[in-house]
């Protein structure tokens, strides 16, 4: 036996088969290599599950356990019914952002694809939630579990003790406004399953005695002066389920702290939504470097490398946007890009490098790539971080499409005049602010019919979609006064909604 | 650190109980579909599920979203002939590359059914929901004749035959330790003194110790190894258990009249008839009786699928069901339902018989009787001595008029409703 095949070490596995033996060895050995690049991650909880466990993941957004809701049940069947036909392939893995960072392993996987979920959603999915400032933002890792408990049991409490239909009615109208229960600029409390249980007796008398505050029935005759008339909200209030909780003039209190639970989940689901590219392109990444190291070093087979190849590639596919099969761009493909990317402006520099990342052109790549996994998100990562060289791969390009105008528009491409403006355009793309309406509430009226007042700002002189009235009338469900939401462009009213609808003027003069 | 779990074992039903309330929120599409189906499907499938599909606009949960119109940038990978400034005419319907891609799904037309597969399972439940069997109690309260021996632990005397080897073993084991641990127990302190004594070298008390334990041992050896007190029998309670096999008579006109779709309908009715009674029961048999002027008992194929010809006398078949029934299905033993499909056509001096014959000899036997008659054209004597019957037997007998297909379904549900209980 010569030298260098004794250096060699002997691969971890040889067979497609998985052990709970081999995982442990895999994970542990995947553990070692992360540490020596420098992951820092909360602890792994690996959990094996069957298929039919992984739908059930997906119709609760792989939480572990949750409330019941009629919808999980239609996403259940939806995801049962596209997998039974073969529409639909199930995920290899679901991983979540808590601490432990619980990841779920597909019993049918071949011990390389239990390997890649390995690296891909423990060491990196993990080390994103804990080091992306958005989840230490918004998200507790530490007591995600705990609150969703008590939500179950409180949300099943109510159930019994107010009807199975009453709380659904109620969870339907949350829902339709959970995007909207969200404190975009401020940052909020951190979920807390223990402090919920000791301060929710605390804030239903507290939320009463100020609605009652508000909302006094003897208005003081001398009061009654539209001069001095109070504006209440003194600020817009973009956070809807916010405003309705803590406002709403008939809800029960049982009903506020269910609001408050849907607002929560909301707020926690948040970054998620706003990181898809990074989350997605940081755990490629990690997963090719882990695995790549692997097999530099002798531990794992050819065989192995090749499967793991295939998959990897046909994950990170990019359609081009005249494929049949084309569904947007691809936030797997995009994030490993860029990373991947920024990699090798650290290692080998070119002279467009230099001239437009020179801060990271040569520099150490370790450095580099976790500041741009801390401290961005999915807008301002692509704003910093897509460099002309992705941009070229891409072969990326801009459409502009304006209903004024009977043609599209191809406003720029991959070349050296268009790269600012497709990577701007690109970012803004993925600005929440610009993929939904922008509304919020700007008038109660105290002293009239309690009616409540919404403003949508128009982006680009979009209007708001067919759906508007059927939420419209969920917020009516929650406030249950009139609910008037108006639309504006350019300081003007183009459309106005309401709810209850107005009746048909009956005998007017 | 880190943990690794096997979670395989768990339940994998998490998501019933959304489901459930899932099914009953749509209870209404469900029910149509499932309704729809009974009355389209071929006679021989009707245990398999069902594809149920709701209108995407019943099911969708709203939210604001942008609708069309205005202006969007949109940014797309893979581009191959355009160079900035091309005006390209804008795609008509959902080809690629066109406006608001990220939007597809939220621009609410031209959108899918939403479409899901009902189990066999609740396609049955479904399709029986609110059906009941008529009569079900009196037969439980009143026919308690069958015993079923159960297991009901072990007891200390029986017969021979039931000895339970593995019980007794244990209870000679159990009453060995007890009476042998103090001997034992002695004989352990014995052994170490004699140890002692030994390594002293003395003699005497050597010899001493030696008969003691000897002693002791023969004691312990006098121990019976199986007593009479440690004999275990198995033991079993009788238990009574309400009467839970039914059996089925369909009768059927084969005259010539009959032809073959009136045939088909009667036989979809029959099948609604056994699934449903299939559930109630832990057995369901089923008898075929066909007749013309004569009542024969036969196989399911020659049932449905042979033809004869002649007049009709329904009689007939009636004196023959009775016969079998004394014959073979004691009424103290088995819940007996009869359902009669013809097209009404019968010998006229026949049908007082018929009536008679139910009245007094088969109506005080049976469960329920259900007649359906299959015709489009005017009701004829039979008919008219069966609407006297069902007067004076309101919960044993019933019938009903079925003049297509569409009707089957609705008949059999009005038979078999539940009703509120006086």
């Amino acid at each position: 036996m010569s030298a260098q095949a004794q250096s060699k070490r002997q691969p971890l596995s040889t067979s497609s088969e998985w052990t709970f033996e081999l995982i442990e060895t895999y994970e542990r050995e995947i553990g070692f290599l992360a540490e020596e690049y420098g992951l820092d991650t909360y602890a792994n909880q690996i959990e094996v599950i069957r298929s039919e466990q992984m739908l059930d993941a997906y119709a609760s957004t792989g939480m572990p356990i949750g409330y019941h809701h009629w919808s999980y049940g239609k996403h259940f069947v939806e995801a049962e019914q596209n997998y039974q036909r073969g529409h639909m392939g199930l995920a290899y893995e679901i991983v979540i952002n808590s601490d432990p960072c619980i990841a779920y392993l597909m019993e049918e996987n071949t011990m390389t694809m239990q390997a890649l979920v390995i690296a891909h959603a423990c060491f990196g999915h993990n080390s994103f939630f804990k080091g992306n400032y958005m989840f230490r933002t918004w998200t507790d890792a530490g007591s995600i579990v705990d609150y969703l408990v008590f939500a179950r049991q409180y949300i099943a409490r109510c159930e019994e003790q107010h009807g199975v239909e009453a709380v659904e009615e109620l969870l339907d109208s949350c829902h339709a406004l959970m995007n909207y229960g969200v404190d975009r600029y401020r940052r909020p409390y951190p979920v807390s399953a223990d402090e919920e249980r000791q301060r929710q007796a605390e804030r239903e008398e507290y939320i009463q005695r100020n609605l009652n505050d508000l909302w006094r029935t003897l208005p003081k005759a001398a009061e009654v002066d539209t001069a001095t008339e109070q504006v209440f909200p003194a600020e817009p209030e973009e956070n809807l389920l916010y405003f309705i909780e803590k406002n709403a003039p008939l809800l029960e209190s049982w009903q506020r702290e269910i609001v408050r639970i849907v607002r929560k989940m909301a707020q926690y689901f948040y970054p998620q939504r706003q990181t898809q590219v990074m989350n997605e392109g940081w755990a490629s990444f990690w997963h090719y470097t882990l695995l790549s190291t692997l097999y530099d070093r002798g531990m794992v087979t050819d065989g192995f490398m090749m499967e793991f190849l295939a998959s990897h590639t046909s994950v990170l596919t990019q359609l081009p946007f005249n494929h049949p099969a084309y569904n947007g761009i691809n936030p797997y493909a995009l994030g490993f890009a860029v990373y991947s990317d920024l990699r090798r402006m650290c290692e080998a520099p070119t002279d467009e490098d230099r001239e437009w990342f020179p801060d990271i052109a040569g520099g150490n790549w370790h450095e580099v790539l976790h500041c741009a996994m801390r401290d961005f998100k999915d807008e301002s990562f692509v704003l910093q971080f897509l460099s002309p060289k992705v941009m070229r791969d891409l072969k990326l390009f801009s459409v502009v499409d304006d209903d004024s105008d009977d043609a599209l528009l191809v406003s720029a491409i991959h070349n050296d005049g268009g790269y600012r403006e497709v990577r701007a355009l690109l970012a803004s793309q993925y600005n929440m602010g610009d993929k939904e309406p922008n509304i919020q509430v700007v008038k109660v009226d105290l002293n009239g019919d309690r009616s409540l007042t919404l403003h949508h700002n128009q982006f680009e002189r979009r209007p708001m979609g067919a759906s508007t009235d059927e939420v419209l009338k969920h917020v009516h469900r929650l406030w249950k006064f009139p609910v008037y939401l108006d639309s504006y462009w350019q300081g003007q009213v183009t459309e106005s909604y309401q709810m209850p609808k107005a009746q048909e003027p009956a005998g007017s003069s | 650190m880190s943990f690794l779990i096997d979670r395989r074992g768990n339940a994998k039903h998490k998501n019933m109980v959304n489901r459930r309330r899932f099914m009953a929120r749509y209870k209404r599409h469900i029910q149509r579909a499932v309704e729809q189906a009974v009355s389209q499907r071929s006679i021989t499938d009707m245990e398999r599920g069902e594809e149920v599909s709701i209108p995407a606009g019943d099911v969708s949960e709203p939210i604001f979203h942008h609708g069309s119109g205005g202006r969007r940038t949109v940014v797309h990978p893979g581009n191959e002939e355009f160079v900035s400034g091309d005006r390209v005419p804008r795609p008509q319907g959902g080809a690629s590359g066109g406006s608001g891609q990220g939007q597809a799904s939220d621009q609410g037309e031209g959108e899918d059914d939403f479409v899901f597969q009902l189990s066999s399972e609740e396609f049955i439940n479904c399709l029986f929901d609110d059906l009941e069997l008529p009569n079900m109690t009196k037969r439980h309260l009143k026919g308690t004749h069958s015993i079923k021996y159960e297991h009901a632990g072990f007891s200390a005397d029986g017969v021979p035959a039931k000895l339970s080897v593995a019980r007794t073993m244990k209870a000679s084991k159990m009453r060995r330790i007890a009476l042998n641990a103090g001997r034992k127990r002695t004989r352990r302190d014995l052994l170490a003194e004699l140890e002692q004594a030994q390594q002293q070298g003395d003699e005497l008390n050597c010899r001493r110790l030696q008969l003691a334990i000897e002693e002791v041992e023969k004691g312990i050896s006098k121990v019976a190894f199986l007593d009479d007190t440690d004999l275990r029998y198995k033991l079993h309670v009788e238990k009574p258990v309400p009467t839970s096999q039914a059996v089925m008579f369909c009768l059927m006109d084969v005259s010539g009249s009959m032809d073959q779709a009136t045939k088909d309908m009667a036989k979809r009715f029959y099948l609604l008839l056994y699934m449903f009674l299939k559930r109630h029961y832990e057995r369901t048999e089923l008898v075929f009786i066909r007749h013309h002027t004569q009542a024969k008992e036969v196989d399911e194929q020659e049932f449905f699928y042979s033809r004869e010809t002649g007049g009709t006398v329904v009689s007939s078949a009636l004196h023959l069901m009775q016969e079998i029934i004394e014959a073979r299905y004691s009424p103290d033993e088995w819940n007996i339902y009869g359902a009669q499909a013809s097209d009404g056509d019968n010998w006229n001096a026949d049908s007082p018989k018929c009536s008679q014959l139910l009245r007094e000899a088969l109506l005080p036997q049976l469960q329920y009787y259900a007649y359906v008659e299959i015709t489009r054209n005017q009701h004829q004597a039979l008919w008219e001595e069966y609407s006297s019957l069902q007067a004076e037997f309101p919960h044993t007998f019933a019938q009903q008029h079925i003049r297509g297909v569409g009707d089957i379904f609705p008949v059999f549900r009005d038979l078999f409703a539940k009703k509120a209980v006086a």
